[in-house]
């Protein structure tokens, strides 16, 4: 390659907002319900129903925009995009043109060369497909409206990020505010962020933009980064070929690392824009917002400054208890039970990001509640358990939320506080390893590990090892 | 000034709204939107200068509903609508991304 180039991306983000019920319905939102139980006339299009809006859409979409630095737009409205796709019953998509609700903000994002702001260029409120399933054993595919009408906003940010880093960076920052505010849970996985590249690339220190492709299907940090660099060197290539690069949408396979075009969407962007006639403007008072932003939760900065302070928490484990909300969560309300945040701390950071990394799931997904890890914390606090056996109770509370108390109760896995027969178990493990024994009195002092194993291993784990330790100096 | 629609443009416009026509309707589409176009250019002759467009008739605005889940399963009903259907779900013709 003889010329530098430099990529030019843009994302468009849709977010699932956290609603109970939908848009312009009062169906639910549910995830996972039987097909199309979760509709009525408006979500599925029937002629002559009438959407009306749900106010915490509003609410959130300017919760957001407040946020991420936006403008509000005080008179806002509706518009009609017109196109046919059968996952789309009413052949037009409710969405915000002219008026979207929050313009002109950015978040400022970390970069290895310092800060930088990604700029926003506006938000709107739109609503969502159904989904459609294609059948495997006949010529057909089978649409689902419960996802129909389930409430979006779309965030289109400024063609400012130059690198696939900075990408994520602004994507990671956008999904925990949008995640702290309780607006969205933002999978990715499972499709409630999503995310869009636009990109282009350009010669080193051009001022015009070059052709830039969109890309879907990216469901993970994994995938966005596959994608830019593979996209990136594609349109590369083309330039030095000589070839141009098409305006197009593009789809990324992550299982083949490939992207390919998407002709189906292409003559389909004449979109024939116009006012939603079935419902009124939108009037946003100045009272309305400042009563939204008197109500922000604490966001992720706040969090992070108040555990460092608050519980003593290390800068560190504070920035990996808030980088994600439901750990934050979980953290917080775990220590309002036991007060012992250091110890809480050290149960997240440790077994439970251990486990999750074993079992592949995010922490939006986690499942135990902060009782019973409060529960166990006060276990080996009283020494009712050791760490041991405590790692693999935990193990069970972390896939089934078992109450630890009973369970430990149930399976007689409480530490032996009798000491005549801790001592009478010492004096075997004694007799029967005298070659430990000699290494020990030997000079050896490594030796004792292997018989306080030994030991624990003839109390089935139920033993504390400092008491063994100790008994066993005295005796040796 | 009166507008005329191309051939090509009466295609596109078919295609987009997914519509078959005959020569015949294609012909009369044309002169009805010919029509329609001289109206605006008739409405053009107005001088809006300094007047916000309007899209609703009713000085209405801020109607809301509360975020509360009043809709039960009325899928039977839902999808005695449909043209076609498989189990649960609305059948269509095969359609790949
Ligand atoms: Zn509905």
């Amino acid at each position: 390659m003889s010329k530098q180039y430099e990529t030019v991306i843009g994302l468009e983000i849709h977010v699932e907002l956290a609603t109970k019920t939908k848009i312009f319905c009062s169906c639910s939102t549910e995830f996972g319900g039987k097909p199309n139980t979760h509709t009525c006339p408006v979500c599925t299009g029937m002629p002559g129903s009438l959407p009306v809006l749900n106010k915490q859409v509003v609410e959130y979409a300017i919760a957001v925009g407040l946020a991420t630095n936006c403008e509000i737009t005080q008179y806002c409205k509706f518009d009609r995009k017109n196109y046919f796709y059968p996952d789309n019953p009413q052949n037009y998509q409710i969405s915000q043109l002219y008026l979207p609700i929050c313009r002109n903000g950015g978040i400022e994002i970390d970069t290895p060369s310092g800060k930088k702001t990604i700029g926003i260029r506006e938000i709107h409120m739109e609503e969502d497909a159904g989904k459609l399933i294609h059948d495997e054993w006949e010529e057909c595919s089978l649409v689902d409206f419960n996802r129909s009408g389930v409430p979006l906003i779309e965030i289109v940010s400024k063609p400012d990020m130059r690198s696939a880093e900075e990408v994520i960076a602004y994507v990671d920052k956008l999904r925990l505010i949008i995640q702290y505010l309780g607006a969205s849970d933002c999978k990715l996985q499972e499709g409630s962020m999503r995310v869009d590249v636009n990109l282009s690339v350009r010669e080193l220190g051009s001022k015009e933009f070059g052709t830039r492709t969109e890309m879907k299907n990216l469901n993970s940090y994994k995938a966005i980064a596959r994608a830019i660099e593979a996209e990136k060197n594609r349109q590369i290539e083309l330039l030095e070929e000589g070839k141009e690069v098409i305006q197009e949408t593009r789809r990324w396979d992550d299982n083949k690392e490939t992207s390919y075009s998407m002709r189906s969407k292409e003559d389909a962007h004449d979109y024939r824009y116009f006012p939603e006639p079935d419902l009124v403007p939108i009037v946003i008072s100045d009272e309305w917002i400042e009563n939204i932003r008197k109500r922000q939760p604490e966001l992720r900065e706040e969090k992070l400054k108040r555990y460092k302070e608050q519980f003593n928490i290390p800068d560190y484990d504070a920035k990996i208890l808030t980088s994600s909300k439901k750990i934050a969560d979980i953290f917080e309300a775990t220590t309002a039970i036991c007060n012992k945040p250091k110890k809480v701390s050290n149960w997240l950071m440790g077994e439970t990001m251990r486990l999750m990394k074993e079992e592949g799931i995010e922490a939006e997904e986690l499942s135990f509640s902060p009782e019973n890890l409060a529960k166990l914390i006060e276990l080996v606090e009283e020494g009712a358990i050791n760490n041991s056996v405590a790692k693999e109770v935990f193990e069970i509370i972390f896939k089934e939320d078992i109450d630890p108390k009973k369970y430990v109760e149930e399976k007689g896995l409480k530490i032996v506080k009798d000491e005549g027969l801790l001592i009478k178990t010492i004096k075997e493990v004694i007799e029967e390893n005298p070659k430990s024994v000699e290494d020990y009195r030997g000079g050896k002092k490594k030796a004792i590990g292997f018989l306080v194993g030994q030991t624990m291993k003839k109390m089935k784990g139920k033993a504390d090892p400092s008491m063994i330790n100790k008994i066993l100096k005295e005796l040796l | 000034m009166s507008q005329v629609i191309s051939d090509e443009l009466m295609e596109y416009i078919a295609n987009l709204a997914k519509l078959e026509l005959s020569e015949k309707e294609k012909e009369q589409a044309k002169k009805d939107m010919e029509r329609m176009l001289s109206y605006i250019d008739k409405l053009n002759e107005l001088d809006t200068e300094g007047i916000e467009p309007l899209s609703h008739i009713f000085s209405v605005n801020n109607v809301f509903r509360e975020d509360v889940v009043t809709n039960g399963d009325d899928s039977e009903n839902i999808l005695s609508n449909a043209p076609e259907r498989k189990d649960e779900a609305f059948k269509v013709p095969k359609t790949v991304e």
